[in-house]
C-alpha cells in the first residue's frame, strides 16, 4: 500500500528533537499551560456546535456505560455478601439432638410449593414457651391461621386467587427487609397449631423443634463450573464495553486532528496539542464518569425488578466497594487520556495537515498471533480440571480468556488489511468502498474490534452454557405422558393414601390417579442378630391396588386383590444379600426400626407360595421399584414399618390449570406432603436466565458499537459532502452510493463476524476442554450471533442513509 | 513603444537595409500594424541626425530605400541605455471610457449598457487572440499573452466600474 | 462555431431562492450544439446556480429548461440522472475527484455508473488519458497528483462518456496561469473534436476568452451579449 498523505512524516520530529525547539517554544511545561491547554480542550469538547456536542456525548455515553458495568460489577460482591448475611439469618440449623421444649423452643416446618413456576417457600411455626424468638423481619411469632409474607409473595397472592386458596392463611404484615435475601424472595411464615415435633430418629412428628434462627454460615457453594461462567460472562460482557471506551474516546478523531493542526499553524507545539487532545479526551471520560454514576444509581432502582438465577437484590445492596469506586473513578479518565496519547503517537500533526504514520509496512501476523497463542497457553494447564467442586484458578482463566479475545482484536487488523486488499473490481459501489478500505482498514478494523469480542466471546459462552446445561438439564428417566405430578406423604397409611386419591381423583382436571405405599422389610433374624441395621438385608415392600402395581411391574392382567408379586432388581449389585429372602415362602420382618440399632419387636410376614416373580417396569416418575409388590389384601398396611405414600397423577391436557388444582387438593394433605411435577428433563431455570441475560448484554454492546460505526459513518459523509454532491451531479444512483456505503459498513463486520467465529470456538473449546465436556458446537448460537451482528450493520446503514440523501442534495456543491 | 529604440536594437547585429529593417521589425513586432516606409525613414533620418547611425553604403539607383545604415558607438549605448531604463509605469486609465461613463450617468443614459457591451468589445478581441495564440509560436503566445493581460486589467476595472455605477452616479449628479 | 441550428439547451425565466436571497431571477440562456458558452459574472451572481439548474441538478423555483425541446421540470430525479450519466459532463473547481480511487478508475467511473463493463471503461477511458496527456498518472490517486494534473484528469472524466454538453465550473478556478490555460486549451480542443457543447462558469476574463460567447449573470439576471449585441 502506498502512503500518499505522508510526505512530511517525520518532519516534525526531527526538528522538535532539537533542543532549541523544545527551549523556547514551551519553556518546562508548567502547571499552568497544563491546565490552559486541558481547558482549551475541554472547551473544544463542550464547543463546537451540535456536531462537537454530539461527538462529546456519544464518548460520555459510551465511558458512561462502561462505568455503570463497572460499579455494578464492583458491587457485585457486596451484594451476594449482603443476601448470604440474611440467608443465614433466617435459617435454622438443626443440632441432631433432641431439643427439650422449653421457654424459648418453637417448633418449625417447612413447606414449599410451586406456583406457575415460582418455587414458594413457607415456613410453619408454633412456639412452645413465650421467650420463642420470631424469624428475623417480624415482630412477633405468627398466630395459628395467621400469616406474615414477603412483599413479592403479598402481591402474587394478591393476584392469584388459586394460589391464594393453597395459602388460605390470614395475612397479618409483611416480612422486613432483614428476613428477606432479595424483594423478589416468595416467603411466608405462618402460624400453625398442627405441628407436632419429631421424636427420637425423627419417629412420628412432622416438625423440628428449634431454639433460635440463624444459622452458622456455610456459604452456598456454587461450584467451580459456576465460578467459571461468572468470570466468562464478566470478561464477555465487560471487554467489548472496554473497546468500546478506548473506540469512544477516538471518536471523531479526524476532526480533532485537523482542529490541532489548526492550532499548529498558530504557533501551538507538539507537546501542547496533545495535551489539549488530552484535555479534550479528559473532559468527555469525567463527563462520562458523572454519567455513569448517574446510570448506576438508576439502574440500581430498577435492581428490584430484576431476577437473575433466582437472586434479585434491593437497591442498598448494590453499594460498590469505596476503594473499588475510587479505582474507577481514576482508572477511566486516566485511560481515556492514555488511549488518545497512543493513538496521537501513531499521528503527526502538523500546521498543513495531519499525517499518519506506519501505514507503508504491511502487517505482520506472526505477533499478533503470540498474544492469542499466550491465552491458550494459560488455559491448557487448566483442562479437565474445572470440575465438580475443585477450586480454580479465576485470575488464570481470566488472564487467559481476556488474552485470547484481545488477540481476536488483534488478528483484526491483519485480516482485514489482507482481505481488503485483495478486492478488485467489481460494481462502482464495491469499487468505492474496498477503496475506501484499503487507504483505511486500520479505522474500520478498529471500528468492529468491539464487535468481534463481543460475539467471539458470546459465542464461546454459548458452547460453554451448551456443555453445563447438559451437567444440570439431566434426563430423569420420567415419562410425563403417564403422569404429571407426584405426591408424596410420610408416615400415613393405606386408608389415607385411598383418601388422598379419591380427593385428588375428583379435582377439576384430573385424568387418572394411581398410588401405593412403600416401605421395608428386613431379613427375619434381624432381632436377634445384633449389630447395625444397615448390615442386614433392605428388601423394598410396596402396597397398591392392581392398576398402581401395573405401572410399577409387568404384572399382566392376572391380579386381583389379595396377589402378591416379587421383582428382581434391574441390577444386582450391593442386594445380593437381600435376594436370597426374595423367595416364595421365605420370612421378612416387616419391622426395621429408627436408627443405628434394630428397635421395636419383629412383625414377621411371609412371601405367599407361588408368589409370581415379574420384570420390573419403570414407573411414572422414572424410578424403578423392585421387592414385594403386594395388594392391600395380601398386607395389612397397618404392618408396614413408616409406609409413604407414592401418588401420580395424570391431568388433562385440555385444563391448563390442572396442576395448580391439584397442587391445591394437595395442600390440605397435611404439612407431611410433598408435591412435585414430574417432567422428562430437569433445568434449572436459572442457566435459562443467565442465558438471555447474555444475549442481553451482548446485544447491548453491539447496538452501543453500532451507534459508534454510525457516528463514525457519519462523520465520513459530512467529510465529503462535496464529493457526494459532485457524484450526484455525474448522475450517480442513490442506490450506488447507499450500497457503497453497506459494503463499507459490511466488509469489515463480516470479517469481524468470521473473525469472531473461529476466535469464539477455539475459546469454547478451550472451556470445554476445561470442564472435561466433549467438542460441541452451538450452531444456533453461533447464528444468533451472526444475526445480530448482520443487524447491527443493516441498522446502521439504513440509519445512514436519511443523513445521506441530505447530503447528496446540489448544496454541497457550492464552493465555501 | 519606441520605433526609434528598436530599429537601432535591430541595427546592432549589422547593417541593413531601410527595406530589411522594416521586414524585421514587421516579423517580430508588427503583427497589429505593420510599419509604414514612411515611418521608418522619418525615423531613421532622426536617427541620422542625431548621429545614432551613419549610412554604411547606397545601392546604386538611388533613393532611401537604397541606404544602408549602421549603428553608431553612440547608437548602441543609446539602445543600452533605453533598455536599461525600466519603462515608466501607466497609470492606464481609461480616460476616455471614465469620460463616456460619467457623460452617459450625467445624461441619463444607461451606463451599464455601455459597459457591457465594451466588455463583450474586449471579450471579442481576448478570443481573437486567444486563437491566435493557439495557432502561434512561444513568441506570438507572449505577445498575445501579453496584450491578453492588458486586456483582463481593463475588463477588471470594467466590472468593478459596473458593480459601482450606482456609487458613482450618485456622486456624478450630486 | 457560431449558427449551429439546433439549440441544445433553452433556458427561460429561470428563478431560484435560497431562503430569503434569491439566486436566479430571471434568467435565460441559449446553448446551441458545439459552442462554448461562458457565464460569468461576479461572486455571488448566481452563475453557478444557472449551471446547476441547466444541469438538471438543481430545479428551478419557476421557469423552464429544455434540453433538446424536452422540459427538464417534468423528468423524474431517476430520469435527470440518467441524462447526466448519458448526456451532460462535469468539470468542478477541486475535489471532485473520489480519493481512493485511481485516476484512471475515476476516468471510468462515468462509463462504469452508465453500465459499461469495466475493462470497456478502463481502455476508453486510457485513451482520454492519452488525450489530456497525463497517461503516466493512470495508475495514481487524486492525493497524488498536482493541481492541473487532476484538473486534466477531470476534464477527461467529463468526456469519457461522449457528452452533449460539458458543464464547467470555475475549472481553472485553483490553477495558476500556465495550468489553467492549459487545461482550458485542452478542455475546448478536446469539446470542439468531440462535438460537445461547454456551458463555462468563470469569473475570470482569460478563461472566458477560450468561449465563442458569452452570458453575464449580475443579480441573478442574465444577458446574452449576443442578443443584446
Amino acid at each position: 500500500m502506498t502512503a500518499p498523505h505522508e510526505p512530511f512524516a517525520g518532519f516534525d520530529r526531527t526538528r522538535a528533537a532539537g533542543p532549541g525547539g523544545a527551549g523556547w517554544a514551551e519553556p518546562a511545561a508548567g502547571v499552568r499551560a497544563w491546565v490552559r491547554d486541558l481547558l482549551l480542550g475541554a472547551r473544544f469538547a463542550a464547543g463546537g456546535g451540535r456536531e462537537g456536542w454530539t461527538r462529546t456525548v456519544l464518548t460520555a455515553v459510551g465511558v458512561a456505560l462502561g462505568v455503570a458495568l463497572l460499579l455494578l460489577a464492583s458491587a457485585v460482591p457486596a451484594m451476594m455478601d449482603a443476601r448470604d448475611q440474611r440467608r443465614v439469618a433466617r435459617d435454622t440449623l438443626s443440632s441432631g439432638e433432641a431439643v427439650q421444649p422449653g421457654a424459648s423452643t418453637f417448633l418449625l416446618a417447612e413447606t414449599n410449593t410451586t406456583y406457575h413456576g415460582k418455587d414458594i417457600t413457607g415456613v410453619l411455626l408454633h412456639p412452645e414457651g413465650p421467650a420463642a424468638e420470631p424469624p428475623p423481619g417480624l415482630a412477633a411469632m405468627p398466630p395459628a391461621g395467621r400469616m406474615v409474607v414477603s412483599p413479592a409473595l403479598k402481591k402474587l397472592l394478591a393476584s392469584s386467587p388459586l394460589l391464594r386458596e393453597r395459602i388460605p392463611y390470614e395475612i397479618t404484615g409483611t416480612i422486613g427487609k432483614a428476613g428477606l435475601m432479595g424483594p423478589a424472595d416468595l416467603y411466608y411464615y405462618a402460624g400453625s397449631d398442627q405441628l407436632v415435633a419429631y421424636g427420637a430418629g425423627q419417629a412420628g412428628g412432622n416438625a423440628e423443634r428449634e431454639t433460635r434462627f440463624g444459622a452458622h454460615s456455610n456459604s452456598e457453594v456454587l461450584g467451580a463450573v459456576f465460578n467459571l461462567l461468572l468470570v466468562m460472562v464478566l470478561v464477555v460482557l465487560l471487554l467489548p464495553v472496554a473497546v468500546f471506551v478506548a473506540t469512544a474516546v477516538r471518536l471523531g478523531g479526524e476532526r480533532r486532528d485537523r482542529r490541532l493542526a489548526a492550532l499548529r499553524l498558530v504557533g501551538a507545539d507538539i507537546r501542547m496539542t496533545r495535551r489539549v487532545a488530552a484535555g479534550e479526551a479528559l473532559f468527555g471520560a469525567l463527563f462520562g464518569l458523572l454519567l455513569g454514576a448517574a446510570f448506576f444509581l438508576i439502574a440500581r432502582q430498577f435492581a428490584s425488578h430484576i431476577t437473575i438465577r433466582d437472586i434479585s437484590a434491593f437497591p442498598s445492596d448494590l453499594t460498590p466497594s469505596p476503594a473499588l469506586t475510587v479505582l474507577i473513578a481514576v482508572a477511566v479518565p486516566v485511560a481515556a487520556v492514555a488511549v488518545t496519547m497512543l493513538s496521537l503517537r501513531a499521528t503527526v500533526i502538523e500546521p498543513l495537515g495531519v499525517f499518519r504514520q506506519g501505514v507503508g509496512q504491511r502487517r505482520k501476523l506472526w505477533w499478533r498471533l503470540l498474544v492469542p497463542a499466550a491465552g491458550l497457553a494459560l488455559l491448557i494447564p487448566l483442562f479437565g480440571s474445572v470440575q465438580g467442586d475443585a477450586r480454580t484458578n479465576q485470575y488464570q482463566i481470566a488472564t487467559g480468556t481476556v488474552l485470547l479475545l484481545v488477540g481476536v482484536t488483534a488478528v483484526l487488523p491483519w485480516l482485514v488489511e489482507s482481505v481488503v486488499g485483495r478486492l478488485r473490481g467489481g460494481p462502482v459501489a464495491w469499487q468505492l468502498a474496498t477503496r475506501r478500505l484499503q487507504l483505511n482498514s486500520n479505522a474500520s478494523a478498529r471500528m468492529v474490534s468491539g464487535v468481534t469480542v463481543a460475539v467471539a466471546g458470546a459465542i464461546a459462552l454459548q458452547m460453554l452454557f451448551g456443555a453445563v446445561s447438559a451437567d444440570f438439564v439431566y434426563d430423569t428417566g420420567a415419562d410425563p405422558a403417564r403422569a404429571q405430578i407426584l405426591i408424596a406423604a410420610s408416615t400415613t397409611s393405606s386408608e389415607e393414601t385411598a383418601h388422598d386419591i379419591r380427593q385428588l381423583a375428583g379435582t377439576k382436571g384430573v385424568r387418572q390417579v394411581i398410588g401405593y405405599l412403600q416401605s421395608q422389610a428386613t431379613q427375619p433374624d434381624a432381632a436377634s442378630r445384633g449389630g447395625s441395621v444397615s448390615d442386614s438385608a433392605y428388601l423394598p415392600v410396596n402396597v397398591g391396588d392392581c392398576a398402581s402395581l401395573r405401572e410399577l411391574a409387568a404384572i399382566g392382567a392376572d391380579c386381583e386383590p389379595g396377589s402378591t408379586f416379587l421383582v428382581p432388581p434391574s441390577h444386582g449389585v450391593g442386594v445380593e444379600e437381600s435376594l436370597q429372602y426374595l423367595e416364595p415362602g421365605h420370612r421378612i420382618d416387616l419391622n426395621v426400626g429408627y436408627g443405628d440399632r434394630y428397635s421395636g419387636t419383629p412383625v414377621l410376614w411371609t412371601i405367599p407360595a407361588g408368589t409370581r416373580t415379574v420384570a420390573g417396569r419403570v414407573d411414572p416418575s422414572g424410578s424403578r421399584e423392585w421387592g414385594i409388590l403386594a395388594t392391600p389384601e395380601a398386607i395389612d398396611s397397618n404392618r408396614l414399618f413408616d409406609a409413604r405414600s407414592q401418588i401420580m397423577v395424570a391431568v388433562d391436557d385440555r385444563e391448563p390449570e390442572a396442576v395448580e388444582y391439584v397442587r391445591n387438593t394437595a395442600a390440605g394433605f397435611g404439612v407431611t406432603t410433598y408435591t412435585r411435577s414430574i417432567s422428562g428433563t430437569s433445568a434449572k431455570a436459572s442457566y435459562t436466565q443467565l442465558r438471555r441475560g447474555l444475549f442481553a448484554g451482548a446485544t447491548l454492546t453491539m447496538v452501543l458499537i453500532g451507534a459508534s460505526l454510525l457516528v463514525s459513518m457519519l462523520e465520513q459523509l459530512r467529510d465529503r459532502r462535496k464529493l457526494l454532491a459532485v457524484l450526484v451531479a455525474f448522475g450517480t444512483k442513490r442506490s450506488a452510493l447507499a450500497w457503497s456505503v453497506l459494503w463499507q459498513t459490511t466488509i469489515p463486520v463480516v470479517l469481524g463476524l468470521v473473525l469472531a467465529c473461529a476466535g469464539g470456538v477455539g475459546l469454547g473449546a478451550a472451556l470445554l476442554a476445561m470442564v472435561g465436556s466433549p467438542f460441541h458446537m452451538d450452531w444456533g448460537g453461533m447464528a444468533t450471533m451472526a444475526a445480530i451482528g448482520s443487524a447491527v450493520v443493516l441498522g446502521v446503514t439504513l440509519l445512514s442513509l436519511p443523513p445521506l440523501w441530505r447530503l447528496m442534495r446540489p448544496d454541497g456543491l457550492h464552493t465555501e | 513603444m519606441s520605433i526609434g529604440h528598436t530599429l537601432l536594437g535591430l541595427l546592432e547585429s549589422g547593417p541593413r537595409h531601410g527595406y530589411d529593417l522594416k521586414r524585421a521589425f514587421d516579423e517580430r513586432f508588427g503583427h497589429d500594424r505593420p510599419l509604414a516606409y514612411g515611418q521608418v525613414y522619418s525615423t531613421m533620418a532622426r536617427l541620422l541626425k542625431n548621429g545614432l547611425v551613419e549610412v554604411d553604403g547606397i545601392e546604386p539607383g538611388g533613393g532611401p530605400e537604397r541606404k544602408r545604415y549602421a549603428i553608431t558607438d553612440a547608437g548602441v549605448t543609446d539602445v543600452e541605455s533605453w533598455l536599461a531604463q525600466p519603462e515608466k509605469p501607466e497609470p492606464y486609465l481609461q480616460t476616455t471610457l471614465y469620460t463616456k461613463v460619467v457623460l452617459a450617468l450625467l445624461t441619463g443614459r444607461p451606463a451599464a449598457d455601455l459597459l457591457d457591451s465594451q466588455r463583450a468589445e474586449h471579450l471579442r478581441l481576448m478570443r481573437e487572440l486567444t486563437r491566435r495564440k493557439s495557432g502561434g509560436d512561444l513568441a506570438d503566445q507572449l505577445i498575445c499573452d501579453h496584450a491578453l493581460f492588458h486586456l483582463e486589467a481593463d475588463l477588471r476595472w470594467l466590472e468593478l466600474t459596473a458593480a459601482r455605477l450606482d456609487q458613482l452616479a450618485a456622486e456624478v449628479t450630486r | 462555431m457560431t449558427a449551429a441550428p439546433e439549440p441544445l439547451l433553452v433556458a427561460t425565466d429561470l428563478r431560484k431562492a435560497y431562503g430569503p436571497t434569491p439566486a436566479l431571477d430571471g434568467a435565460e440562456l441559449t446553448v446551441r450544439a458545439g459552442e462554448v458558452v461562458a457565464v460569468m459574472g461576479p461572486s455571488g451572481s448566481g452563475k453557478s446556480t444557472l449551471l446547476h439548474c441547466l444541469a438538471g441538478i438543481v430545479t428551478p423555483d419557476s421557469g423552464d429548461v429544455r434540453y433538446r425541446g424536452q422540459q427538464m421540470s417534468l423528468m423524474s430525479d431517476g430520469e435527470r440522472s440518467a441524462l447526466r450519466r448519458t448526456d451532460f459532463g462535469f468539470v468542478f473547481q477541486f475535489g471532485q475527484l473520489v480519493p481512493e480511487l485511481t485516476c484512471l478508475e475515476n476516468v471510468a467511473m462515468p462509463l462504469r455508473l452508465a453500465g459499461r463493463r469495466r475493462k470497456d471503461a478502463e481502455a476508453l477511458a486510457a485513451t482520454w488519458l492519452e488525450r489530456l496527456e497525463v497517461t503516466d498518472l493512470a495508475g495514481k490517486r487524486p492525493g497524488e497528483v498536482s493541481g492541473g494534473q487532476g484538473q486534466r484528469v477531470a476534464v477527461a472524466r467529463a468526456l469519457v462518456g461522449a457528452p452533449r454538453v460539458v458543464f464547467a465550473d470555475e475549472p481553472t478556478g485553483a490553477l495558476d496561469s500556465l495550468n489553467g490555460e492549459r487545461v482550458m486549451r485542452l478542455l475546448t480542443d478536446a469539446a470542439h473534436d468531440t462535438g460537445a457543447a461547454v456551458v463555462l462558469v468563470t469569473h475570470e476574463p482569460r478563461v472566458a476568452a477560450y468561449s465563442d460567447r458569452e452570458i453575464v449573470v449580475r443579480d441573478g439576471k442574465s444577458r446574452d451579449m449576443e442578443r443584446a449585441a
